[in-house]
């Protein structure tokens, strides 16, 4: 019998969330690792019972844990993230140079053919390779030494590296993304890297050609798909369809085009999904509705999804990790909130009931489709 | 044998009683070595692991002495050396 599993990461440890096909009833375990932040929890596509988990604190600094069992039992594993050359700088908030300094896993992407290899993207902004689970890890140099990395710049929650894509087809290209500088792309494995932001605009950055400086939130793609590519920046929602090549804004009737997530549908890749935020000074939705929007066009028409969730006084945020699908028939959307509820929908995002209310605020929602 | 007292996040993380000993020199460094060598999922969670500095929030008591500060390689207090009194490893009260 099939089912789904979502891992959510809080900021008082992670709880693994369990379901039959029909998504009516779910088993909550956890807290794993109480006390400390899980920034996120992801499973390998090739096992999906080797999970990986980033466990990080401000006193104690970066745990990687690893499960063999879907998330029963866990080891820790390496936690040594070195960058690979003498680091140089970055711009601090004021503009002036600052040391590039480790301070925590955002992201962790196991590849896609290979349950011992994982990507983790950290803070200060950079990309690492483990080949052996998570026991050591190993810059991906190219991405931080291609050039532009002098001006990058922290957003508000740091200077991160929160989105790495891979691509379904080959090894050789990925994305990823970070806040504050952009996206850029790898043809040759993570050798070589550019920055690809052409088309995104932002107030505050002087050229509107910009090449980094860009606050993207979050990429999305459908793995049918993979040269299209969706984008929450700071403001805006983007899609490309030449490999981030160039990028065209998509928010089109949205009622606030800031955010943080998105995501694409599992069965149909023109059918995309964002939870709007009223704006960067107000971290919560418009009105005080709870409204996760949808688009069936790739875009510009939206339709808002409010079936099951709250439509007044809800005040909570919903971040860039928090929103993910299982592919199940009949798609299934789950989303995390600071408020520590997580919701999901069973019919793409039709109907929608909690299935937690009272987590510690949630940082990141991941689902595993059972076989 | 040194008695340390570690705080509940790595008693948590290393599987161990509130107070473990270890037999080691009497010195932080030694200490903190021993420490890591029994229970290597603590490894740089107590120092930084590129700069083997103290992580910042991470304070040493002991004898009601903030040892915090001392070197490295200092003497810890005799009734440490002796097992009568424990080395604290303590989470500062850090945030709001």
């Amino acid at each position: 019998m099939s089912g789904v599993r979502v891992l959510v990461g809080t900021r008082k440890g992670a709880f693994v969330l369990t379901s039959d096909e029909t998504r009516r009833s779910w088993d909550v375990s956890g807290p794993h690792f109480p006390g400390w932040e899980v920034y996120h929890v992801a499973g390998s596509p090739v096992d999906p019972d080797r999970l990986y988990a980033s466990q990080t604190s401000s006193w104690f600094g970066q745990v990687i844990q690893r499960s063999d069992d879907g998330g029963r039992t866990w080891e820790p594993v390496g936690n040594e993230f070195a960058y690979a050359s003498v680091p140089g700088t970055h711009q601090w908030y004021d503009g002036t140079p600052h040391p590039w300094e480790f301070a925590r896993v955002w992201h962790l992407e196991p590849s896609l053919t290979d349950r011992d290899t994982v990507f983790a993207g950290v803070e200060d902004a950079a990309l690492f390779r483990s080949n052996d689970g998570g026991a050591t890890w190993q810059e991906v140099r190219g991405l931080r030494e291609h050039g532009s990395g002098a001006q990058w710049q922290p957003g508000a929650g740091g200077m991160c590296t929160h989105t790495i894509i891979l691509d379904p087809r080959t090894t050789d290209r990925m994305y990823v993304a970070i806040s504050a500088a952009g996206v850029f792309r790898t043809d040759d494995g993570g050798t070589s890297w550019q920055p690809v932001n052409k088309g995104l605009l932002s107030d505050g950055i002087p050229s509107p050609a910009a090449e980094v400086g860009h606050c993207v939130h979050k990429l999305a793609i459908h793995p049918s798909r993979p040269d299209t590519l969706f984008m929450q920046k700071h403001w805006d929602v983007m899609r490309s369809d030449d490999g981030a090549d160039s990028w065209e804004e998509v928010s089109g009737d949205l009622p606030t085009d800031f955010g943080f997530p998105i995501a694409v549908h599992a069965h149909e890749p023109e059918t995309i999904y964002v939870v709007p935020i009223t704006s960067d000074s107000h971290h919560f939705p418009p009105d005080g509705k709870l409204r996760v929007y949808r688009s069936r066009s790739g875009g510009n028409a939206w339709e808002a999804l409010t079936d099951g969730l709250p439509q007044e006084h809800c005040y909570v945020n919903v971040l860039r990790d928090a929103l993910a699908v299982d592919s199940l028939a009949e798609c299934g959307i789950y989303f995390g909130t600071t408020g520590g509820q997580v919701y999901g929908s069973a019919d793409s995002g039709d109907h929608w009931a909690p299935i937690v209310r009272d987590l510690p605020a949630v940082l990141s929602v991941e689902a595993q489709t059972l076989s | 044998m040194i008695r340390v007292v570690l705080p509940a996040h790595l008693r948590q993380l290393a599987q161990c009683d509130r107070e473990i000993s270890v037999d080691a020199p009497a010195t932080q460094r030694a200490v903190l070595d021993a420490i890591e060598h029994r229970y290597p999922a603590l490894r740089g969670t107590l120092r930084d692991p590129a700069t083997g500095q103290r992580r910042s929030f991470v304070r040493f008591f002991a004898c009601e002495q903030d040892l915090s500060h001392e070197l490295p390689d200092a003497p810890l207090p005799e009734p440490v050396a002796e097992g009568k009194e424990p080395l604290r490893v303590v989470g500062a009260m850090a945030g709001g």
